[in-house]
């Protein structure tokens, strides 16, 4: 593949300059065309097919694989199994840093979860492999497993979520419940869910001697990169990672999981490149899920509706060998003004694979409960859902006290509110139709995300042609990283985006910190922002004590760079263009680094988070039950937008996913072998375009001074909370059935409407 | 996936010979057959492309009135075929309501009908499944059945039928033209898939080699091309099979219900007819009570195989509704959304 070089891709549309422009995605043309190379696209010459055997167990031991019928089978070139497998250098099991999750790389006979890696057959053709894989016929003592949030005693995790204590408390909520002039005590259940990227799971892994060339998609390219020198005891020099693109990854593809591990492992045994891609089904267990959850939120007020209690305890599972707890009740911390709040969690271990970040981790699953509780508490207090969220407005963060770094919810609210219309809605529930007799119901959410930030390094280079290079291993999941990091780029050398070649996507680059979080346009911007300034104030120290420069004299803080030229600030008569700078300097580019991280004085002192308030419209069959999403609004405060374009196909995506959350999405679990059942995208239910109803996306404007130099705070995953409330929320206001457990099934609905 | 031969025959002839070897299969698009190759359910030996066959895609006006479709006719083309869709207006409405655009771009007539369940046991080679493997058992009688079968199901195996277009077809007495080893033969629609019984791997009456030629429309079924229409509830708007569906025909005459003709899916191992409720309607004013009644009696051998109660209470519904439009009249149009209770919405009253 041919080094990334965006700015020779000419079709994008260009509607201005820079951050704060609509451009059009700068790899769209090259997708639309099938020309964007994704990691299984690549096949270097002798290159094999690794296809993984997977257990159909979910808890035991294999004790028997007929290697001798697969490695018979024509084209099958080696099986790779724990007796007969490439040593690692550490054992996987060894969690040597937080973001290290076990893997199963067959170290042993264990069955710890359906669908974990038994082995792997190697061939000549996807097809052989595919084949050999029936033929190990796989033997099994099973034993029982563990399924569901009530399969074993619970326990309370040390840490929820990453590094959050599972219990968090301020005032007295107990006290305040018993006070309360109107309580509601409620539970709620989600199930597990799967992230379902496009795009499975694939790695081509080449060995040349001892470095290591590996295409894969990742949203974390140093930290896998980190995770595969340790495994396989090379260092990081060694290994070269591409992943220009990723077909989505939604967390899934942020830490090293087991499978790409094992098809760098099949290419060592053989000694050829290899590929290894998942099947859909086997990415239902060993890379990832949102665990499931109950919820229970009790609320109370007093006499005007004010909170004055919250308490939300959330149960979730973890797998049997691992720790990862999905933090939902944390959702609470920051949204409603209750004087007293409790959230805790624990949780049961399983026979699953270990579950993961999930686009908006805890936010998510805490927000569909939350925000229906919130509803039902405000009904309960026969108050409007929004004059109830704005009784209860936060002015400062409800668990912490300290004051928001910026906070516009109340202008989403307006906003959002204004163009929906909800001041039309009805108080009481099942009072409104359609024309066809259908019940229509409005419903609305709050949506918040924190505004995190991570490390991130960037490279500029400025030339004397004239033109610019930004270098930042930074990762486009289909968010537009290549199109959005660009502008800031080109802003932060103040040249015309067409003449600053932007880098990213291997791991031979400044790292650039993990894509996710919804921080990697924040963090990776900061960087190259930096390194932009940077390489600016070298031009300009070059510029500034030469004598025979215009901008001789100006200092270094009295010039500042514009068009491709610096120009003097209190003088603009006075400027200079790069390329002369360069040119009399003899050089031929000058180059600088810089960093992007969180501000910890500036955390300390504020509450950082994006807002936005929800507003759905559904129509329910009265006799069906069907029920069908017509109309969503959603206004988003989230700091600087630096493309429209691509944050309203962020927050476009995200409703669409808070309303498959609510209607559509399930991992559907045998309760008696702990098997998947709907392991494929016929079965596992996503929205499809004929569900999706128009939505309406306001981006309200907010300059925040201390999030980071940019003042963005991201929108990746902002999207969902709110949005499944919102929904959740309307099929009740539709109906005056309140559904609990979700996504709301039509048996529910049917025998009480 | 297993290695096997494929062979494209140039006649029927040479098709059901090739066919009627044990361990072969037709294949036609594939859109099912694929992928239960590649899920390891099928595992055939041989496959018998019938897709090149000459004369299968017409779509014929006979002289005695009746419609003949080739069994090549695309699940697409035939839906959007004015003629037809005029004539059979449910048969167009439930065949786009199936699937997905690309799905029935694709999909023949003969694949549809012989398409198999979407018991989730039976693609799940780890599972006990009769069908799959008889007297192995059913995974799906104390599992995850909330979608299966409240109508003709036996112990031995509880799973549904997932086509639509079999339901306005089995409501229009459409008959099935088969070539087989012994020549060729007409089979009602009714009789082709069978009830489980205690061989539930016996899924039709079709003999190995029986080669599906063509579906035919009799010419009294355009008598109801005026009130008929299919419904279907699913769990999302395209691309999900029904969870309960229904075909509903009327002949409506001087203000009384003349002929009826119903059907549901999704509720038994075949495509259920439900005559009973046809006899209840004939003669009588099309209202609400009589649809009401038709619906109680669709379903009075009705009885939860699992976790599914709901849909007997949800099928009387929809054979309600169905009926209800039905007696409206058939849309000039089908509608944007196929088939959903949401294909005629309006505007909002608070
Ligand atoms: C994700 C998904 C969603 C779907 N949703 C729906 C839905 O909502 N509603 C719905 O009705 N269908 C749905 N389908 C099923 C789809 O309609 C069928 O897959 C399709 O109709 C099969 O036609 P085919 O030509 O591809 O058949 P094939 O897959 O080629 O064959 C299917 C079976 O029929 C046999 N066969 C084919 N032609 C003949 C013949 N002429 N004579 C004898 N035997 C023959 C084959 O041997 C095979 O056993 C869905 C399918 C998928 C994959
Ligand atoms: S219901 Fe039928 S198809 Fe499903 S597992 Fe049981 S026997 Fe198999």
């Amino acid at each position: 593949m041919p080094e990334l070089n965006l700015t020779s891709a000419p079709a994008h549309l260009r509607h201005g300059s820079n951050i704060g422009q609509p451009l059009t995605r700068r790899d769209g043309v090259l997708k639309v065309k099938g020309q964007a190379t994704y990691a299984a696209d690549n096949h270097p010459p002798g290159m094999l097919f690794a296809v993984m055997a997977v257990s159909s167990i979910a808890h035991g031991r294999v004790t028997s694989l007929d290697v001798t019928a697969a490695k018979r089978h024509p084209g099958v070139v080696d099986v790779m199994t724990p007796d007969h497998k490439p040593q690692l250098a550490i054992d996987p099991e060894i969690k040597t840093n937080p973001f290290v999750f076990r893997m199963e790389v067959l170290q042993s006979n264990e069955v710890r979860y359906a669908n974990q890696p038994i082995a792997v057959v190697i061939a000549e053709t996807l097809e052989a492999a595919t084949e050999g894989t029936v033929l190990l016929a796989p033997r099994y003592e099973t034993l029982p497993a563990l399924v569901g949030l009530d399969a074993d005693d619970s326990y309370v995790p040390p840490v929820v979520g990453v590094g959050n204590p599972a219990e968090h408390h301020r005032g007295d909520v107990e006290a305040g419940l018993a006070s309360a002039d109107k309580r509601i005590d409620a539970i709620y259940e989600t199930p597990p869910q799967y992230h379902n990227a496009m795009e499975p799971h694939a790695i081509v892994a080449a060995w040349n001697g001892d470095s290591l060339q590996i295409d894969m998609p990742t949203q974390g390219l140093m930290l896998s990169l980190a995770r595969v020198a340790e495994l396989f005891g090379i260092p990081h020099d060694k290994i070269h990672i591409r992943s220009p693109f990723l077909g989505g990854g939604f967390g899934s593809k942020g830490l090293m999981a087991g499978p790409p591990v094992l098809g760098i492992m099949a290419a060592k045994l053989v000694g050829r490149p290899v590929k290894l891609v998942l099947r859909r089904e086997q990415m239902y267990g060993p890379v990832g899920h949102r665990a499931p959850t109950r919820q229970r939120l009790r609320i109370g007020t007093d006499a005007e509706g004010r909170l004055i209690a919250l308490d939300h305890h959330a149960r979730t599972v973890s797998s049997t060998f691992d720790d990862f707890y999905e933090p939902a009740a944390d959702a609470s911390h920051t949204l409603y003004a209750a004087p007293a709040i409790r959230t805790s969690h624990d949780a049961v271990r399983v026979n699953t694979g270990t579950p993961l970040f999930m686009r908006a981790p805890g936010e998510a699953t805490g927000s569909i409960a939350l925000e229906s509780a919130i509803d039902e508490m405000a009904f309960a207090c026969g108050m409007d859902p929004l004059a109830f969220r704005l009784k209860n407005y936060a002015e400062v963060e409800p668990i912490t006290g300290k004051p928001f770094s910026s906070k516009a919810l109340r202008a989403c609210y307006d906003e959002g509110a204004a163009r929906f219309g909800w001041a039309k809605r009805t108080l009481q529930p099942r009072q409104m139709r359609d024309d066809s007799g259908l019940l229509v119901g409005w419903g609305m959410g709050t949506a918040t995300f924190p505004a995190l930030m991570f490390q991130a390094e960037a490279r500029a280079v400025l030339r004397r042609d004239g033109s610019g290079a930004m270098e930042i291993g930074a990762h486009d999941m289909g968010q537009g990283g290549w199109t959005a990091l660009a502008q800031i780029a080109a802003d932060a050398v103040a040249l015309d985006i067409d003449r600053v070649t932007f880098k990213a996507g291997t791991s031979d680059l400044p790292d650039a910190g993990i894509a996710g979080g919804s921080a990697h346009t924040a963090t990776a911007g900061a960087a190259i922002h930096s390194a932009g300034a940077a390489v600016i104030a070298k031009l300009a120290d070059l510029a500034t004590n030469d004598e025979r420069s215009p901008l001789f004299g100006a200092g270094n803080a009295g010039v500042i760079a514009r068009d491709g030229r610096l120009v003097r600030r209190d003088d603009e008569s006075r400027s200079e263009s790069y390329t002369d700078i360069l040119a009399r300097a003899g050089l031929a580019e000058v180059e600088a680094r810089g960093t992007g991280a969180p501000n910890p004085a500036a955390m300390e002192e504020y509450a950082m988070h994006a807002h936005g308030a929800v507003f759905a419209e559904v129509k329910v069959d009265p006799e069906l039950g069907q029920i069908r999403v017509t109309r969503m609004v959603g206004a988003f405060a989230a700091g600087r937008i630096v493309n429209p374009h691509l944050v309203k196909s962020q927050l476009f995506g995200g409703m669409i996913w808070g309303m498959s959350f609510a209607l559509h999405e399930e991992a559907i679990t045998d309760r008696r072998s702990g098997r998947i059942m709907n392991a494929n995208l016929g079965e596992y239910h996503i929205p499809v375009n004929a569900d999706v109803p128009p939505l309406d996306v306001i981006t309200v404007e907010e300059h925040d001074p201390h999030v980071n130099a940019l003042g963005i705070k991201g929108v990746g995953e902002i999207g969902i909370t709110g949005s499944a409330g919102a929904v959740a929320n309307a099929v009740w206001h539709a109906t005056g059935v309140r559904v609990r457990r979700f996504p709301i099934r039509i048996e529910e609905l049917l025998t009480q409407l | 996936m297993k290695q096997f031969d494929y062979v494209r025959p140039a006649t029927v002839k040479e098709a059901i010979a090739a066919a009627a070897q044990p361990g072969a299969a037709y294949l036609a698009a594939g859109t099912n057959l694929l992928d239960l190759m590649k899920g390891n359910v099928s595992r055939p030996d041989r496959l018998v492309d019938v897709t090149h066959l000459d004369g299968l895609d017409r779509i014929d006006r006979l002289g005695d009135g009746s419609l003949r479709i080739g069994t090549l006719v695309s699940n697409a083309d035939l839906a959007h075929d004015v003629e037809f869709a005029k004539a059979y207006p449910a048969v167009a409405e439930a065949l786009l309501s199936g699937a997905s655009a690309q799905l029935r771009n694709a999909a023949t007539v003969g694949g549809n009908l012989l398409q198999r369940t979407r018991c989730a046991y039976f693609y799940d080679t780890a599972s006990r499944c009769n069908k799959r493997e008889p007297g192995s058992g059913c995974d799906a009688r104390d599992g995850e059945n909330r979608t299966h079968a409240v109508l003709g199901w036996s112990e031995s195996c509880i799973a549904m039928h997932p086509s639509d277009f079999c339901v306005p077809l089995v409501a229009l007495d459409a008959i099935v033209e088969v070539e087989g080893r012994g020549g060729r033969r007409e089979i009602p629609f009714d009789e082709l898939h069978r009830l489980p019984g205690n061989t539930p791997e016996r899924e039709t009456v079709l003999e190995p080699g029986d080669l599906i030629v063509a579906v035919r429309l009799p010419a009294a079924a355009r008598g109801f091309a005026a009130h008929a229409r299919y419904l279907k509830v699913r769990e999302r708007t395209s691309y999900a099979f029904a969870i309960v569906s229904a075909a509903a025909a009327l002949r409506i005459e001087n203000g009384k219900i003349a002929d009826a003709r119903l059907a549901l899916g999704g509720v038994a191992a075949k495509p259920w007819r439900a005559r009973p409720a046809e006899e209840v309607l004939k003669g009588v004013s099309p209202t609400a009570d009589a649809f009401q009644e038709a619906a109680w009696r669709a379903l009075t051998d009705a009885k939860p195989s699992g976790n599914n109660a709901y849909k007997i209470e949800l099928a009387r519904r929809i054979v309600a509704r169905a009926l209800t439009l039905a007696a409206a009249g058939t849309p000039a149009r089908i509608p944007a959304l196929p088939a959903s209770p949401f294909a005629s919405s309006g505007a909002i009253h608070a």
